[in-house]
């Protein structure tokens, strides 16, 4: 038995806590508005946020630790449990580490299936994040809007991959399983359906007039703070900063594709959300520029049964929909890495919350929160 | 013909040929009050089954369709459930408010139903300053929302509460100005004058722009005022998880709750009645056949279908639009509602001078 | 001029509003766009591929093709699948490894596919079941070869 004043959380405000005449509040860990179990003490006068300390761990697996423990090619399936929005291209990073490791040449057809996956993959983390971020703001149609085009993806993976969410489809030297037969046709049906349902997101929210008052002038960054805070992803994009892995360090034959990256400079939430739309037609234009011309030929490399990487460090990284995914792993030359670390997007977007916050109210906290697109596995790992 | 104004009369009269005044007076009083309650009950049921069915169709979704008939249940099983559970109360809450708070809630919803027009001599009390007492009694509310906000030792609830105190005394205005438009025009405060005096028309289209303009700031400032998206910030789920109510569970929860709809019934009856003529039928000027014809419907269903219209209005506003801010929302009344209200009523009053409005 | 711009704010404000609402009115009364599944009553047909669980073919003559190598015990990531193998002897009179249990606790597998990867004779596949809840998790620690099963002849 404790009383409430037992359990205000000690901050490390500036400002001071309660006894500064303060309000003191805990955002979770079980919250609405943190989409997970991440737990934020806010420092409050009245409405008007002073001070903001995310309090991590709640939901830490040591996927890193765990992953020291298991072969090269077991240790990619935990990925997908990190940033369960983009498990596949998550997969795809480890799987390009390993490549690089055992210098394996990827199949054309391998190469092209992955990206396919990737963009599905990107547009199915996009939409998810659009309908939660309406929600974060009030609006809750949209979130099953969102689902709507959101299970047509799932359909897809779910009968090529075989798993709707955590699909350890990319594997090193390829893919797991060949494309199903309907994959095309399906893909097809999807881009031309989801092209007119885009245009119904910006008319429920993207151009709804309350939508864009709270989202406008609200969580202002600027460029050398978000590169300083490394944020990555559409939030440093909504600065003006060109970070696009696919763009800075292609992977996979992403130079050989004409694609745009799209840039804001307002830095605010609005220009993170408006970002984030613009990728998802972006997405939209580089499956149809691979859906009708994917190569034959084998969809895996021929690997050794058992993988074995050689000694020395081997570092890659891919853009998640949330923003640069590395993994870096050091090999002694064993069955299993001796250690790997994987720098993930929202750790580093979450980071930037406090500087973004202050000031704003409690409101737009959350909306604020929506647009940095956490997911909090993710940044626990 | 069968009314119910026929029936109240006939048991006013029977009861009066055998008992004498103060007792006629109290069994009275005691079947009105039955029945407001079995009619608060109704609502609440009808109202979310409503509700989720609406929310469930704009959301590309079934809702409610496994419990009874087509999912008519759901809502009294969902009553049910609510009435066996534990009424939690924190530690470290003021009892006596804490449990205050929802009665209060609940009763004044309640009383604002006194001088609402069901249909032609059915109504509780026909009281002279009708729309007076009904924006007098409606800011009583706020009290109880305030009460269970500083009772429940949290947060968020305080948080919530203070938003709905400052939403509600600002939105009261510009409620009260659109509701003086029809007041100037009709030139009484009684709820029968006012529906009397739409017997050749309704206010909406005889008004011109001047009550069309009241009309859609009424609409907004009462969404604002029973705490409805856009304006439910003293819920504002996803921010303070339930504003003022986060800590009331079981029946105490449920009066909340049916509180809410009961007030969202009201305030659309209150709209339905100054701009839709309650439940006077669909007239046009001296079209006689016409005027008939529509007289055939009986006055109940006019009056249910045009509150249950403005019901769905608000639900529809309610599941499209994103919530607003606490600063907006002060801004849009003070800054653009009130002088747009004020500036209306002005016109209104130069309008009610000249007689520029079908008479 | 002050007063066009105002009005032209209120004006965009209100139809980019009412355009909203005309959207959600159209999935109000058009019911055909409804994408909900009544999942009990209806269950929807699974792709081939869909990974529910691990099981392992039988014939008709109650053979399976599991030699007991353990390539899906090693290629597991989580220790989901344990391998006992008894020494059986054979006809010519020579003792040979086979299966005696194949265990496979459902509760930890995480339906990646690399123990049917790994497998050299496709003794084992993934079913397309998904309703795995049980009461007791004992139950969900399988036996995968049927008793009384033995391997089928050629299988090496």
């Amino acid at each position: 038995m404790y009383r409430e004043s037992q359990i205000v959380s000690e901050t490390n405000s500036p400002f001071g806590g309660e006894g500064a005449g303060n309000l003191v509040i805990n955002v979770g860990p079980q919250h609405p508005a943190t989409h997970g179990v991440m737990h934020l003490v806010i420092t409050m006068n009245g409405e008007t946020i002073l001070y903001v300390e995310p309090h991590l761990g709640y939901i830490h697996r040591s996927i890193e630790k765990m992953c020291e423990s298991l072969s090269y090619r077991q240790f990619i399936y935990s990925t997908s449990r990190m940033d369960y929005l983009s498990s596949h291209i998550n997969n795809h990073g480890c799987a390009l580490a390993v490549e690089k490791g055992l210098q394996i040449e990827v199949p054309e057809r391998a190469k092209v299936i992955r990206i396919l996956m990737d963009e599905l993959t990107r547009i199915a983390s996009h939409v998810l994040w659009w309908g939660a971020m309406a929600m974060d703001v009030g609006a809750l149609t949209p979130f099953f809007h969102a689902f709507r085009e959101r299970e047509l993806i799932n359909d897809i993976m779910e009968e090529t991959c075989g798993a709707r969410l955590t699909m350890n489809y990319m594997v090193p030297g390829g893919v797991m399983t060949d494309l199903h037969p309907n994959f095309v046709k399906k893909v097809k049906e999807f881009v031309a359906f989801f092209r007119t349902k885009i245009d119904e997101y910006d008319t429920l929210v993207t151009h709804n007039v309350i939508f864009k008052q709270r989202m406008m002038d609200v969580g202002k960054i600027s460029a050398a703070d978000a590169v300083s805070f490394g944020c990555t992803g559409p939030v440093l994009r909504a600065c003006g900063v060109k970070s696009d892995i696919r763009k800075l360090a292609p992977y996979d034959g992403y130079e050989k594709l004409n694609f745009e990256e799209p840039l804001e400079t307002a830095g605010d939430s609005y220009a993170r959300y408006l970002v984030r739309m613009r990728e998802l037609r972006e997405s939209l234009s580089i499956i149809d520029q691979l859906i009708d011309n994917i190569p034959e030929g084998d969809f895996q490399a021929k690997t050794k049964a058992v993988l074995k990487l050689p000694k020395g460090e081997f570092y890659s990284r891919v853009e998640t929909a949330r923003g640069e995914f590395g993994v870096y792993i050091i090999s002694e030359g064993g069955l299993t890495p001796y250690r790997i670390h994987f720098r993930s997007p929202g750790f580093a977007n979450l980071s930037c919350l406090n500087q973004i916050a202050r000031g704003q109210k409690i409101g737009d906290l959350v909306a604020m929160m929506g647009t940095l697109d956490l997911v909090i596995p993710d940044i626990d790992r | 013909m069968l009314s119910l104004e026929n029936i109240s009369k006939s048991i006013h009269e029977t009861l009066s040929a055998s008992l004498n005044g103060t007792l006629v007076l109290l069994i009275e009083m005691t079947i009105a009050g039955v029945l407001v309650i079995s009619l608060f009950a109704v609502l609440g049921l009808v109202l979310v089954f409503m509700e989720r069915k609406v929310s469930a169709y704009m959301q590309i979704r079934l809702g409610p369709n496994r419990v009874g008939y087509k999912g008519f249940a759901q809502t009294a099983a969902d009553t049910l459930k609510l009435l066996i559970k534990e009424g939690l109360t924190p530690d470290g809450a003021d009892k006596f408010l804490f449990n205050l708070a929802p009665l209060l809630v609940i009763i004044v919803a309640m009383l604002i139903m006194a001088p609402i027009a069901f249909t032609k001599g059915f109504q509780l009390w026909d009281i002279n300053i009708g729309v007076l007492y009904v924006s007098a009694v409606s800011s009583v509310g706020v009290i109880g929302i305030l009460m269970a906000g500083w009772a429940s030792n949290n947060k968020y609830s305080l948080l919530g509460a203070m938003r709905s105190g400052a939403q509600i005394v600002s939105y009261e205005l510009s409620a009260g100005l659109s509701v003086i438009t029809i007041v100037i025009l009709v030139g009484s405060l009684s709820i029968n004058d006012i529906i009397e005096s739409q017997r050749n028309g309704w206010w909406i289209f005889k008004g011109h722009i001047p009550v069309l303009i009241s009309f859609v700031i009424f609409v907004i400032a009462v969404t604002a005022e029973t705490n409805r998206a856009p304006f439910d910030l003293a819920e504002a789920e996803s921010e303070l998880t339930a504003g003022f109510h986060t800590e009331y569970s079981g029946m105490r929860f449920a009066l909340f709750f049916l509180a809410e709809y009961v007030n969202i019934f009201i305030v659309c009856a209150i709209g339905a009645t100054l701009f839709f003529g309650g439940w006077m039928p669909f007239h046009i000027g001296s079209w006689e056949a016409f005027n008939h014809v529509m007289d055939f419907i009986p006055g109940i269903v006019w009056f249910f279908g045009k509150v249950f219209a403005l019901i769905f209005l608000i639900m529809w506003f309610r599941w499209t639009f994103p919530r607003l801010r606490i600063d907006q929302l002060l801004n849009l009344e003070w800054k653009y509602l009130l002088p747009i209200a004020m500036f209306n009523l002005l016109l209104t009053t130069v309008m009610a001078i000249t007689g520029f409005y079908i008479k | 001029m002050f007063i066009v711009d105002y009005i032209k704010t209120v004006y965009n404000a209100s139809a980019s509003l009412l355009k909203g609402m005309r959207m959600t009115g159209y999935y109000f009364f058009n019911h055909k766009e409804i994408i909900t599944q009544q999942y009990p009553d209806v269950k929807q047909e699974l792709p081939e591929r869909f990974r529910g669980e691990v099981v392992m073919m039988h014939d008709e003559k109650n053979e399976h093709r599991c030699t007991g190598c353990t390539a899906c015990e090693l290629a597991c990531p989580n220790a989901t699948i344990k391998i006992v193998t008894k020494m059986e002897l054979q006809p010519d009179g020579k003792k040979k490894k086979a299966l005696d249990n194949f265990v496979y606790h459902l509760e930890l597998c995480t339906m990646c596919n690399l123990c049917i990867v790994a497998c050299p004779t496709d003794a084992i596949k993934m079913a397309q079941t998904f309703e795995h809840s049980v009461f007791d998790r004992n139950q969900l620690t399988k036996k995968l070869n049927a008793t009384g099963s033995k391997l089928m002849e050629g299988v090496e």
